[in-house]
């Protein structure tokens, strides 16, 4: 029977079909943990007397309240290091590999499995996270659970769940220079809207899409919940067999070769159909950026803040008023002249080497503009030390900015580094809602070439503002560009 | 979880409506790292009136929840049947429940047992009369008995079964442990194993230090 690749990959993972409407009973294959929702799901493991069915396919790394400077200090904020203990602890006693501050391969954990190769093909990952989308970009089924549903899958390897619609959004032909895989998924979010794909597995394709790098790819996929979808999937091709080939946990020999074959076959059959289709033109998107307070409240950086009395629908129109009013914007006024005081490169978003490579280029021989201050943190330590590797540290602090240790950071504020009541940032992070990068603060989420326009310019910016000729960068590696 | 077929204990009248669950917990208990302990969480605000039934000694030691309408509104939390367990509750009765509410009672091992409006109003008849009376709710029957009221509740048969079995969906799904096991026997050779653990030779990170940099204009600078 023809099928989609979610289908494809759901079939795959069937340890028991549900009868009369009951859930099917999948297998998980990659469950990644992370110190904040995983404590009550290991108290209840500890209260039930079970242990973890599958430590050797569950790994947890630290990085939401962890500290971006002094990591080998004691962790200053008390509730941030009871989290981070409890997980050190959890670790120990369940046998669960864990990936300290101060490791390599620490970060973020949608960074760290794919880095280690254990992001592949055709699994099922889960997470007590939502951005757990962002493993779809490898053609994985992959979303996030709640603490109950963590619990679950430490004491089964397995979870519950009830069926998906899928939705296709194509985006066809080549992107225009100077944008982005995330002006692509806010363009997407911003056309389809935070609940439009509520109850679907998103499955991009197109063009656009095929020519993106996987880190390209995992930044579409990490935004798909930002869309109300629990999952985003993209079908493997070469490009994703490249990105995995020579891991660590990559498999090898004979067994590459079998995954190879099997990865081949998953994709969409031509035959079969979605609940959903949304096509986009590459052609139509440009730079975008967020004005309000949540990801679908964006447009391109040429245009301007809308004025509420021109919105039709009565809902968005009071919620386009508040935004406006939180964000401390006025109705009109072009999106290029909003000035930010901090501009935050990072996060499972874009805090990967192709971002820092592509944002470097343009600060290259620059120095930030002097009222901002400028925050640089690599999505894990791998990254940091390969961002070191090829002298990108010193570019972002000759221009003035900060160099970080990996985690989230400023994505949410969970650690010291948070907005001040009433001061803005562009973000290449993926949420905007009041109050998230620190109470009152004000983001614009921004594609990392954005940002670092944004930060020498002082103002919203892309590339085009720098100058004629200033060439457009990519994410391939320093060296190929004419040396500033 | 344990098995619950029947079970009598002293009800608690609360006479309220739409009890949401940031009244049933609020929301700084929510940073703590352990599953059990939130007793002193539950209805945290409306404790610190002597007044509050929780607060009389007749109720104190109550077991049955007899609630108003729209019971555990609001934010998805856990944390508001851990605090209703924690503190000894077995079964709340209401006449109508939120949706994830009920549902994580039904994993939890809370029965949440639906009955009329006309029969709440009995109940907390006789336990405001008489406090201390005590309500038995039988899960084999659906029915809810204080003093003379007898009256019936509704429960969904999934739930009921379950919770009758003393099975969480953990406890459930073990069941099928034979088949988690075949399944695993059938996997690809190919699927990635966490252990043991492979990565890059380790590498000294070293720590980031604060540095004096202008700090951007900051608000009301
Ligand atoms: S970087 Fe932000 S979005 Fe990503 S996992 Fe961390 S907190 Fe969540």
């Amino acid at each position: 029977m023809a099928g989609t690749l979610a289908e494809k990959v759901w079939e795959n993972h069937i340890v028991r079909r549900g009868a009369d409407g009951a859930p099917d009973l999948l297998y998980i294959d990659l469950h990644l943990v992370h110190e904040v929702t995983s404590p009550q799901a290991f108290e209840g493991l500890r209260l039930a007397g079970r242990p973890v069915r599958r430590p050797d396919l569950t790994l947890a790394t630290e990085d939401h309240n962890t500290p971006t400077l002094d990591i080998d200090l004691p962790i200053a904020d008390a509730t941030s290091r009871t989290q981070i203990d409890t997980l050190r602890n959890n670790a120990k006693e369940f046998g669960v590999r864990l990936h300290s501050l101060g490791d390599a391969d620490q970060g973020i954990v949608h960074q760290v499995g794919p880095q280690l190769g254990l992001t592949m093909p055709g699994l099922t990952v889960v997470c007590g996270d939502s951005h757990t989308s962002t493993h779809g970009a490898f053609g994985a089924l992959a979303f996030g659970i709640g603490t109950s549903e963590v619990e679950h899958v430490l004491a089964t390897q397995t979870l519950p769940l009830a069926p998906f619609k899928t939705m296709a959004i194509t985006v066809n032909g080549a992107l225009p220079l100077g944008a982005t895989a995330k002006d692509i998924i806010l363009a997407v979010i911003a056309k389809i809207g935070t609940g439009g794909g509520q109850g679907y597995v998103l499955e991009y394709r197109g063009e656009a899409i095929r020519s993106l790098s996987m880190e390209g790819r995992m930044t579409i996929c990490n935004m798909s919940i930002e869309a109300g979808a629990r999952a985003g999937m993209i079908a493997p091709d070469q490009t994703t067999f490249d990105y995995l080939k020579g891991r660590p946990h990559a498999p090898e020999g004979a067994d590459w070769d079998a995954a190879v074959a099997y990865w081949s076959t998953l994709r969409t059959d031509d035959d079969a159909t979605f609940d959903t289709e949304v096509v986009i033109e590459a052609a139509d998107l440009e730079p975008f950026v967020t004005w309000g307070t949540n990801p679908g409240q964006g447009l391109p950086l040429s245009g301007a803040v809308p004025v509420p009395e021109d919105i039709a629908d009565a809902n968005e129109r009071v919620a386009a008023e508040r935004a406006i009013e939180y964000m401390g914007l006025t109705a009109g006024q072009p999106l290029r002249e909003i000035a930010v005081d901090t501009v935050f490169i990072g996060s499972c978003t874009n805090g990967r080497i192709e971002d820092l490579r592509a944002a470097a280029k343009l600060m290259r021989g620059q120095s930030k503009a002097d009222s901002v201050r400028v925050l640089v943190v690599p999505s894990s330590a791998r990254v940091r030390l390969q961002a070191e590797a090829e002298g990108l540290d010193k570019i972002f602090l000759d221009f003035g900015a900060e160099w970080r240790n990996a985690g989230c950071s400023m994505c949410l504020g969970m650690n010291p580094d948070q907005l001040a009541p009433g001061e803005r940032s562009a973000s290449t992070s993926n949420r905007n809602f009041e109050g998230r990068q620190g109470k009152g603060g004000r983001t614009h989420l921004v594609s990392p070439l954005v940002a670092a326009a944004t930060a020498i310019r002082g103002t919203l910016s892309s590339v085009s503002d720098l100058g004629p000729d200033v060439p457009v960068p990519d994410g391939s590696p320093l060296d190929d560009l004419q040396p500033a | 979880m344990e098995k619950f077929t029947q079970h009598t204990g002293v009800g608690v009248p609360l006479r309220r409506s739409n009890v949401d669950t940031d009244q049933i917990i609020p929301a700084v208990y929510l940073k703590r790292v352990t599953r059990t302990g939130f007793e002193d969480a539950l209805f945290a605000a409306w404790r610190n009136d002597p007044e509050f039934l929780l607060n009389q000694d007749a109720y104190k030691s109550g077991s049955v929840l007899v609630a108003g309408p729209d019971f555990g509104t609001g934010s998805s939390r856990e944390h508001a049947v851990w605090a209703l367990k924690d503190y000894g509750f077995k079964a709340v009765l209401a006449s109508r429940f939120a949706d994830i509410f009920r549902g994580n009672s039904g994993k939890q091992g809370l029965v949440a047992a639906q009955l009329a409006q006309e029969d709440i109003e009995l109940i907390w008849k006789v336990l405001e009369t008489n406090p201390g009376t005590e309500v038995t709710v039988d899960l084999v029957e659906r029915l809810v008995t204080c003093d003379d009221v007898v009256v019936p509740f509704q429960i969904d048969d999934y739930t009921r079964w379950r919770l009758m079995e003393g099975l969480d969906d953990i406890g459930l799904t073990l069941q099928h442990a034979d088949e988690i096991t075949a399944f695993e026997e059938r996997r690809d050779a190919w699927r990635p194993k966490t252990l043991p653990a492979k990565h890059l030779p380790p590498v000294e990170i070293k720590a980031a230090r604060p540095v004096e940099l202008s700090l951007g204009r900051r608000p009301g600078l």
